[in-house]
Parts: C-alpha cells; structure tokens; sequence
C-alpha cells in the first residue's frame, strides 16, 4: 500500500527525467504525448488511493519512508499522508493537471521550448502533489518552494519580453514575503510542539481546545497560536494572492494560457487555503486570527471583485476574478467552514479551469489570422476590445465559456452556485463579511456577462476577431470534459447528500453548514440582474468597446487596480531606489568608477569601504591579529567570574 | 599494538608518504602522475582503516592510547575519513592542474600526505601535546605547498605570509597551552575538563585558552585572525588552495571541538561568549568582503571565512553540546564536499585557461562552453548559499538549531541574514555563467575539456552535494 | 623552593617584547627571530611551572616546542631564500601584491 503512494509523486517526476534529458531528441509530440501521460497515470493512481482511503477504517493512509531528518529533538519523517482532504485535492490536481496537459499539446504546437514547457508543467504537478501529501510542514514547505519555483519559470516562460521576465520575478518577490511568514510559523511550531507532524501537532491541541494548552508541562499561551497562525496565514496570503499580496498573480497571467489555467488558477494559488484547512485544528483555537483571516479573504474578494468590472484584456479580467474566489475561500475557511471552503475550491478548480482554457482557446483563435496573414499590424488579442461575435466561430469555445462564465456568476444549477452559495450562509453571523461577499457575488456576475457578451455576442470589431478559427481537437477535448465537471460539479455536496461534508469530516470536523433557500433564490435572482444588466449595458457593443474610452476617475481607478501597484511603487520600491541610490552616492566619493545600477553600485560601494583594509602588507595583517588578541583578552579578564 | 591500531589512518598516511618519498625518487620528471596514483592508493588504505575503526568501534566508545596522549572515537575515525576523501579528491585535481601549471613534482603529493597525516592526528588528540604537534604537522608542509609554484611570485608570497603569520599565531597558541599548563598542572584535556566541571576555572585558564583560541582561530580563518586568508588562498595554486579550505578548516575545527565544544572551554561562559562573538564578526565581515570581490577564487576564500563563521557558532552553542558537535562535523563534511566541487571547477579553468585568473569574465557564459562545469559550480554555490535540498541547507539548518537551543537566537538570526547576503555574490557567479554570452572566446576551442579524473571527483562531490541535502540521515546516523 | 612569579613575568615580557619585534620589523628574517622568541618565553614558562607543579610535563612540551621551532627555521630560512632569488630583498612590505 505504501509504494502505491509515492507513485502519484514519482510518474510525472519520471516525466521530468525523460523529458528533461531526452526531450530533444523524442521532439515536440512525444513529449507532449509522455507528460500527459504521466499525469494521467498519476490521475489513475489518485483514483485507487481514494477509493482506499474511502475504505479505511481511519479515513486515511499513513505511509513513512524512514526518518528524513533526525537531529537532536527533530525528528522528521520521509512521510505521507493520504487522507480524505489530501485525497480530494489528488483527484483534482492530476485530473484537471491531465486535462491541462492534453490541451497543451495544442497550445504550445510549434513553440521551440515546447519540451521544457512540459518538463515545467510535469515537476508541477509533483510538487504540488509533494505539497498537499506531505505529512509535516517541512515537507509541505518543500513542495511550497518547489511549485513557487515551477510558477516562477512558467510565468516567464516567454523570458525574451522583458514584460514577462518582470512579472515572474514579481512573482518570485512576493511570495518571497510570504514564505518567510510561513518558514517562521513553521519554526514556532517547532519550538512550541517540539514537532512538525500535523498528527501530533493536532493531536496536542484536539486534546484541549481551551485557551490554556498544555505539552509537557509547558503551556501553550493563546498568544502564541494567535502568532503561529497568522504567520501560517501571511505564507498563505503570498501563494493564495490574498490582500496586500494580491499583486503578483494579475501579472501572472504573463505566461502560457494552460499554465496561468493550472497554477495561478486550478491548483497553486489553492495551497494557502489547503494549508488553513489542514492546520484548522489551530485555526480553530485561534479565534482571533480566524476573524482576522475571513475579514482579509471577504476584503480582498471584495477589491478584486470590483477591479474585474474595468479590466479589458480577456485574461486580466479572469485574473482578477480568480483573487476574489479565493478570497470567497479564505474567507470561508476564516468563518470556520472549512468543507465550504474545499467544495468551493473544488468547483473553482473546474469552472476556473474551463474558462481559462477556453480564454485560451479565444486568444488562439484570434491569432489565426495574423499567423496566418503575416499582417504587420499586430493588434492585441487578449484585448476584448478587439473581439466580439465569436459565437458563431468559435462554438464550442462558446458554449465552454458560457457555463463556465453561469457558474462563476452563480447561477443554479451550475456548480458555482452551490459552493458559493454554502459559504454566503456561513458569512451569515458576520454582518461585515456578508455585506462584502454579497457585494463581490453580484459584482462577479456583472463582469462575467460583460465579458460573455464583449467577446461573444454583437459583431466582430476587428479583422482578427472576424477571421477566428474554433481551435484543434486536442484543446477541444478537455473543454468539453471540464465543461461537464463544471456543470455537475455541484453534486459533490448537494443539500441533502452532503457528501463532501461527510467524506471530509475527519479532517475538518463537524459544523453546521448547509443550504438556505431564501439566501439561494436571492442571490440567484441577483445575479440574473447582474447579468441582465450586463446584457443590456453591452449588447450593442458601443460601450467601453472603442479603444480609447473615456474613463471617469471611478472606472479608472478600477481599472488600474485600486492604484495598489502605484502605492508599492511609491510607498516601498521608490524609497528603495532612493536608499540604494544615496548610498551609492556617499560611498561613491572616494572617486570610485561610476556605478552600474542596483546591487552593482552597493557592491561597489562596500567593495570601496572595506578593501584598503586588506592591505596585502603582513605586519598590518599580524597588527589586526594582535588587536583581536588585545581585544579577546580584556573581554575575557572582564567577563571571568 | 592496541594502541597502534587506534591511530592506523595516520599511522598509514605518515608511513606510506615516507616510503613515497623514496620511491618519488626513482620515478621520472614526465611521470610524476605515478606518485600521485600512489598516494591516493595509500589514503584508500587509511580510508579502509578509518572504516574498520568505525566499524568496530560500533558502541561510539572513546578509546585512549599511547598513555592517553591519543584517543579515537566516532568523531576521530569520521574526520579520517574526510581528510582521506578530501585528499583522494584533490589529488584527482592535481592529475591536469600541476601537469598544465608546471608543478607535477614529487614532493606535492608527499607534502600533502604529511599534512593530511597530521590532519589526522589532530582528530585524535586527546592530550594538549598531540594538539600543538599535529597542528604543526599539518601546517608546514602547508606553508610549502603554497609556495610550490615557484618562482611565481604570488605564490611565494603567499607562502611567506602564511609562513610568517602561522608561526605568529603558533606562538600565541603554544603560550597560551603554557598558561593553561600553568593554571592546572596538566597537558591532558580529560583532566583538565574534570576540574574545570568541578569549578576550577581561574583567570589564568581562561587567559590560557583564549591564546589558544587566537592559534586555533587563526587556523580556520576567524575575523579578526583572517587577515592571511585571502591573500594565502589566491596565491597558492588553486589545487592547493582546495586543500587548504576543506582539510585546514576541517583539521582547525576538530581541534576547536576537542579543547572547546566537548573539552573544559565550554564551561567557562566568557569564553562561549567570546566564540559567539568572533562567530558573529567572521559571518559579518567575511560575508561583507565577499560581496566585493571581482575574483571568483577570492570571493570563495572570503566565502570560506563566512562558512567559518557558521561553524564558530556550532562551538558557541554549548546547551546540548553532543548535538552541537554532531552539527559541526556534520557541517565540515558538507562544506569540504561542496568547496570541493567548487575548486575542482577553479582548477579546471585554470588548466583550460593556462593561468590563474578567476576574474568574472573567465566564468562568463561557462553555461554554453562547458555545461557540466556550470551546473556543477551551480549546485556548489546553492550549497554555499544554503539554497533548500543542498547539503549546505541542512548543515546550516543543524547548526542554526543548535545555537538557537543554547540561547543564540540572535546568533542564529544573523547567520540567517548573512546567508542571504551571500545569496548576492554567489548568484552574480551563476548569473555570469548562465546568462551572459562570452563574444570574446571562441566555443570550439580544443583546450576546453574537462579532465576525467576531475569530472568523476565533480560527479563525486556533488552526488554527495544532493545526497546529503535530501537525507542527511545517511551520515547523521554515524553519529548515534 | 623559590617562587615562579619573576620568571612568569620575565616569559611575559619577552613574549610581548617578540610580539612588538614581529609588528615593527620589515625584514622576513628579524620578523622569523621575534616569532622565536615568542616561543622561547612560552618554553621559559613551560620550564616554570613544571617546577611549580613538580611533575615533567612541562619540560617535556619544552622539547616538543624546540623540535617544532626547528623545522619552522628549516622551512623558513629556504622560504626566505627562494624569495630572496625572485625579489632580491627580504622585506616583507614589497610583498603586497596581493590584497582587496
């Protein structure tokens, strides 16, 4: 049983091997062939796991492979945990992960670092799969690093624009912060438990669930939980782009459509509310940080939410919106519903996935034409401005993206409504929480139909748009499939069954979610006005379609993001800058060659105040000896007694 | 015979680079690659001894001989095999670099044997005797190694300032053994241990010590007794210099952890405090001077010096002091397999290159010319820097967490900064080899292969690189 | 039985008057005899307090210390030499070529 666990980790990591040693010499349709593969065999592997984990006694599957560090009071096992949670998050990470390598295939066609594109897409599933079985913190920290490092090379994976390159290593910046929160929650874990297993850690806290807690005599103060968990949470905040960390995963949308489909929108950006769900046992006792954590998550759902109604490029729009459900996520698991949370991720998985793809799929269809034309004038074609009428060319990519666009709105009977819909009745005993999802739920609706009918419906506003060719098997496949998992999605926790609710009691405990029939039929009465409005504001594809709109200051604002990018610039980078430019400039007096830029000039600087202390002559060297010797012995004759 | 068996690595190593020295004799100029073959066949000798003492010696008893002037242990018989492999691997360099920079003579690789010998017995010592000896024994053969490149005049200067300097330092370390003698009446450090625990610790102990530190710093390169290294490391030819930077730091270290970490040094808190002192300096300053150098060979003697900063903060970590020491050994061994595969990348630009230059343009573009070398030096300079699943990660890891359970917090705070301080100049190596193109060197130049004695230590050093970083119970388990 | 203390303080001075002899001289060879003079005030003290404390130790460190400064002279005098070859001076402040 235990070697049956490692194998979702090992196929696509032989993928890896393969396809990283030999990729250019089996060319483009191999490797594109193998990765899915790998994927999918990891998928098939999930799938018996599960169906084991669903007949275990304990819910879950304990495998250790000898101990990985142990030094002195350390002791961290090589192990893995397959429980319902972890399980759940398998299926979906290998089964849209395969999906999303199918479609590639056709995506990346005639790329010419196609081969490491799917070495990429591969070493990300294994470490996000690293990440969610681990079963300590080090390890999930491991895989942490290993899929922020995956998103990193994928954000940039079109380096040579110097745009691209830019947005990855924003990327790799802010989630830099966020780790160190989570690596220093790590560490007071350790200190406070003396473990890093979520079994024992757990186990010490299920105990009590009282203030004072208790390890060996030592009481756990609820300060302390209080920092541990909001340190967890800040690691979270970076990899699940939670306010003020947000900024990195709109710019993200810089590398490959499937890629942005998988990481920055599937799978990756979940990791943070996995990590709260995992560590709900401490989440749980730590009330204050839980207030904390649902009043950031509804915040940034809210921001995000609002930003989506002004964005114009196609990806953008669904970059945004991706913030604001994961904000509905935090913000569930901050109100305690943790299988609200999950079931949301779940379903987001599908509904987010399919729209990306089929994003995808639009943006590829757009750029037929100038592919095939040549034609010097490049015009944008994320750009929906550029687009519209696409329905009849581009059918299936239409009908994929209108369920997933009702889904993301809301609207019964797609899965999005059920989950979004569990968590809005959780937000109910938290008036400040409620009125901003309630917001953000209708916001979500409006900018999903401006989208659907911007792209879609009305005429065709440019050549490109007119000249749209419906995409490639390959990448119509996986849309259909999604398109079926995001419309009965919804199954998995239906009013009545509760399924999910059951499977992942072990895991999250028992709380009182569940359906509300008022809340549904006004919220899905609300989101049909949203998109109504939508319809009637956009149909005629004069508004906001001109490619130069007169903005007013609020739409503006919206539309650079709530300026938050301008106020890092201002409140953090320019100050560096200037910093780093000062201190260049002091330590540039000595008449030392002008600087080059950045670190080169406080290299330069240090390099010009510290290297006439190396001499190079002895007795100078044996004088600084003999002061260290002078200096040691009076500390000593001091210090002594 | 017991007691001949307790020291049979070093006894083999002195032993055979005696005989070598007389066979070198018959052995002519253009074949000098015989005697190099020889000595590594006598360290796989001390190597197998090394094994067999550890083997046998399963329990971890400390076993004394020669009237308890030397002792062997787990961390005695590890350290021997350090020293052996170190010397397998660089005499593995030497096979292309001496043969290219002229300096293929005999008495190298007798020298280095010698050194090595003492080395070995330094892990050994139990008695402050054996210390002062041993350490001598190590270092003159040291002080001509570096200036074997004669009559290159920066090696010979090196070599005198090494020269100069080290019998400095060796006059502060044989007074203070004077004063420790003076305050306690004994050589052997059990016996001294027992009555510092008893609370016998005067003034003139402490003082005694802390010339002792001063000698014992200086060998490992401790701020403000590092003055040498810099210079010393980029004059010696860049096989040397290998040496010196694994084996020396490694040899200066057991020395530190026989009289300091496990001997009466850590009972006396203004000595730990002073250690934790000159830690924090080394890892500032060495880190600080790195970040200027335009030389790749200096910035890593400069590395080197920080990398002694860690280890200082391991000795200063007296709480859980078997855990400390675990950590340093277990550190030495992952810093000599990570320098290791640094300097065998030096070495070969210096052949390639027919000199000693390690300016930043020699690396520029390496990435194209020579990928092996560049993902090498790469993985070498992630485990310099700490970079999570090197070796260098979890050496770090374990000496941070030891100086945090003895209190160091801020110990191990600033090594943690410094660390990533590193992470600038190690990353402008990488930066150059990867993403800058070099016009100026033609691609398909012949000179540009890499040995294959050289390559199979490169592989060596960085499988046990990764090996280590991703189970580091492999080695940790010798501990137990 | 005479008291140790004139002849500690005697190895004292003369291990500071080696030290200061080390970090004034600019020739190798004066620089060489100020390090062996340190080392002869740490055998004076040897000597000292092996007397002090009655047992040999002491004096036996001695031999081990003359034994050791012998093959430092060796070393040395042909370091001192082989430079002497390239440079034709023997003072060590034009040997600053290598430093930063």
């Amino acid at each position: 049983m235990s070697t049956l666990v490692v194998l979702p980790i090992l196929f696509p990591l032989i993928g890896v091997v393969i396809n990283a040693f030999l990729g250019k010499r089996l060319g483009e349709k191999v490797v594109g062939a193998l990765a899915t593969l790998m994927c999918s065999a990891a998928f098939v592997v999930a799938l018996m796991l599960f169906s084991q984990v669903s007949v275990s006694k304990e819910h879950a599957i304990h495998a250790e492979f000898g101990t990985w560090i142990g030094v002195g009071k350390l002791n961290v096992p090589f192990g893995f945990l397959v429980d319902s949670l972890s399980s759940a998050l398998m299926l979906i990470i290998t089964g849209v992960g395969a999906l999303i390598h199918l479609y590639s295939i056709g995506y990346i066609h005639g790329d010419p670092r196609a081969n490491r594109y799917f070495v990429y897409l591969n070493l990300f599933v294994a470490s996000m799969l690293v990440l969610v079985m681990g079963s300590n913190y080090l390890l999930m920290f491991v895989g942490w690093e290993l899929v922020g490092l995956c998103s990193y090379l994928l954000i940039g994976f079109w380096f040579d624009k110097v745009k691209n390159a830019e947005a990855a290593r924003k990327a790799f910046v802010v989630n830099r912060i966020g780790d160190v929160g989570f690596i220093l929650g790590i560490m007071l874990i350790f200190v406070t438990f003396g473990t890093l297993n979520y079994h024992d850690i757990f186990a010490v806290v299920g105990d009590h669930k009282t203030a004072a807690l208790a390890l060996a005599g030592d009481p756990v103060a609820p300060a302390v939980l209080s920092a541990i968990t909001l340190l967890l949470f800040i690691g979270a905040m970076g990899k699940s782009a939670q306010l003020p960390l947000f900024v990195w995963l709109p710019d993200a949308m810089a590398g490959p459509t499937p890629a942005s489909a998988l990481i920055h929108a599937a799978t990756m950006v979940t990791a943070g509310i996995y990590m709260i769900v995992r560590s709900n046992a401490l989440f749980h006792v730590a009330a204050d940080t839980s207030n904390f954590v649902a009043l950031i998550g509804a915040l940034t759902a809210f921001i995000a939410g609002s930003i989506a109604l002004r964005q114009f490029d196609i990806k953008k729009v669904l970059a945004y919106s991706t913030v604001s459900q994961l904000g509905f996520m935090i913000a569930a698991a901050g109100l305690g519903a943790y299988t609200a949370s999950i079931f949301h991720l779940m379903t987001h998985a599908f509904f987010k996935a399919l729209l990306f793809l089929a994003a995808g799929s639009v943006i590829h269809g757009m750029e037929h034409y100038s592919h095939a034309h040549h034609s010097a004038q490049h015009i944008d074609p994320q750009d929906m401005r550029n687009m519209g009428g696409l329905r009849g060319k581009m059918p299936v990519t239409f009908w994929a993206f209108i369920i997933g666009g009702l889904s993301l709105a809301g609207l019964p009977p797609f899965s999005g409504f059920w989950s979004k819909d569990e968590i809005i009745v959780a937000a109910l005993h938290n008036p400040l929480v409620f009125a901003l999802l309630a917001c953000t739920a209708v916001f979500t609706a409006f900018y999903t139909g401006r989208q659907l009918v911007m792209v879609f419906f009305g005429s065709a506003r440019s050549k490109d748009a007119s000249h749209a060719e419906e995409s490639g098997m390959a990448m119509k496949l996986p849309l259909i499939v999604l398109s079926v998992l995001a419309l009965i999605g919804g199954g998995l926790n239906l009013p009545g069954s509760m399924w999910l609710e059951h499977w992942l009691e072990p895991v999250v405990g028992v709380h009182e979610g569940g359906f509300n029939l008022p809340i549904a039929a006004l919220f899905s009465a609300l989101a049909l006005v949203a998109l109504a409005a939508a319809w009637v504001m956009y149909r005629d594809g004069k508004r906001d379609t001109s490619l130069t709109p007169q903005l007013s200051s609020v739409s503006s604002f919206l539309n650079k993001a709530w300026q938050i990018d301008a106020l890092y610039r201002a409140a953090i980078i320019m100050p560096f800058y200037a910093l780093s430019s000062f201190l260049a400039r002091v330590f540039d007096l000595g008449g030392i060659d002008g600087a080059v830029n950045g670190i080169g000039t406080l290299t330069k600087g240090i390099a010009a105040a510290l290297r006439p202390l190396q001499s190079g002559f002895v007795r100078s060297y044996g004088l600084v000896m003999i002061v260290g010797v002078v200096a040691l012995m009076a500390w000593l004759v001091i210090n002594t007694r | 015979m017991q007691d001949l068996m307790l020291i049979l690595p070093p006894l083999i190593v002195f032993l055979g680079a005696t005989a070598l020295l007389l066979v070198d004799l018959k052995i002519a100029d253009d074949r000098k690659e015989t005697v190099a073959w020889i000595a590594m066949f006598l360290l796989v000798g001390a190597l197998i001894a090394a094994v067999m003492l550890l083997y046998f010696n399963r329990t971890g008893d400390v076993l004394y001989g020669f009237s308890n002037m030397i002792l062997t242990d787990r961390y005695a018989a590890l350290l021997d095999i350090v020293f052996a492999l170190i010397g397998i691997g660089v005499f593995l360099l030497t096979l292309r670099y001496n043969r290219v920079h002229q300096i293929m003579r005999g008495e190298f690789f007798v020298l280095t044997l010698f050194s090595i010998g003492g080395m070995m017995l330094m892990a050994h010592a139990a008695n402050l005797v054996t210390i002062f000896v041993a350490l001598e024994m190590f270092s003159i053969p040291l002080y001509v190694l570096c200036g074997v490149a004669r009559p290159r005049l920066d090696s010979e200067e090196s070599s005198l300032k090494y020269f100069l300097l080290g019998a400095f330092a060796s006059g502060f370390l044989v007074y203070g053994i004077a004063l420790m003698y003076g305050a306690t009446g004994t050589l052997d450090i059990a016996t001294m241990l027992k009555q510092v625990e008893r609370g016998q610790a005067p003034l003139l102990l402490v003082i005694g010590a802390g010339l002792m530190l001063v000698g014992l710093g200086f060998k490992v390169a401790a701020v403000p007794f590092h003055m040498w290294t810099p210079d010393v490391y980029d004059g010696a030819p860049t096989t040397v210099t290998a040496f010196m930077t694994t084996a020396t730091k490694a040899a200066g270290f057991a020395a530190l952890v026989r009289v300091f970490l496990l001997g009466p040094g850590a009972f006396v808190g203004s000595l730990v405090s002073a250690i934790a002192i000159l830690a924090a300096l080394t890892m500032i300053f060495g880190n600080l001077f790195a970040l200027a150098q335009r030389s790749v060979k200096r910035m890593l003697a400069y590395s080197s010096i920080a990398h002694a900063g860690y280890l200082l903060a391991g000795i200063a970590s007296v709480a859980n002091i078997g855990q400390s020491a675990n950590a340093v050994i277990f550190y030495l061994a992952t810093y000599a397999a990570t320098s290791l595969a640094a300097f065998g990348v030096l070495s070969e630009i210096g052949s390639m290159n027919r000199d000693e230059d390690h300016g930043l343009e020699r690396y520029t573009g390496l990435a194209k010319r020579n990928p092996a070398l560049a993902w090498v030096m790469a993985l070498a300079l992630f485990s310099l820097m700490g970079m999570p699943l090197t070796a260098g990660f979890t050496g770090k890891y374990l000496l941070f967490q030891s100086a945090v359970s003895s209190g160091l917090n801020w110990l191990a705070l600033l090594g943690v900064i410094t660390s990533v301080i590193s992470a600038f100049y190690y990353l402008r190596v990488i930066v150059h080899m990867f993403m800058k193109e070099d016009a100026t060197v033609a691609a398909n130049n012949e000179q540009y292969y890499v040995s294959k004695p050289s390559l199979v230590m490169m592989t060596l050093a960085s499988v046990a690189v990764v090996a280590l970083g991703l189970l580091p119970t492999l080695l940790l388990n010798m501990f137990a | 039985m005479t008291s140790i203390e004139p002849v500690i303080l005697l190895s004292a001075v003369l291990f500071t008057i080696g030290a200061v002899g080390v970090l004034t001289r600019r020739n190798a060879l004066m620089i060489f005899m100020s390090v062996e003079l340190m080392l002869n005030a740490a055998n004076l003290a040897f000597v000292a307090f092996a007397q002090q404390w009655g047992n040999l130790d002491g004096q036996l460190f001695v031999f081990f210390v003359m034994a050791v400064a012998a093959a430092e002279v060796a070393v040395g005098l042909a370091l001192i030499v082989a430079i002497f070859r390239t440079k034709h001076s023997t003072d060590v402040d034009e040997l600053s070529q290598l430093r930063g």
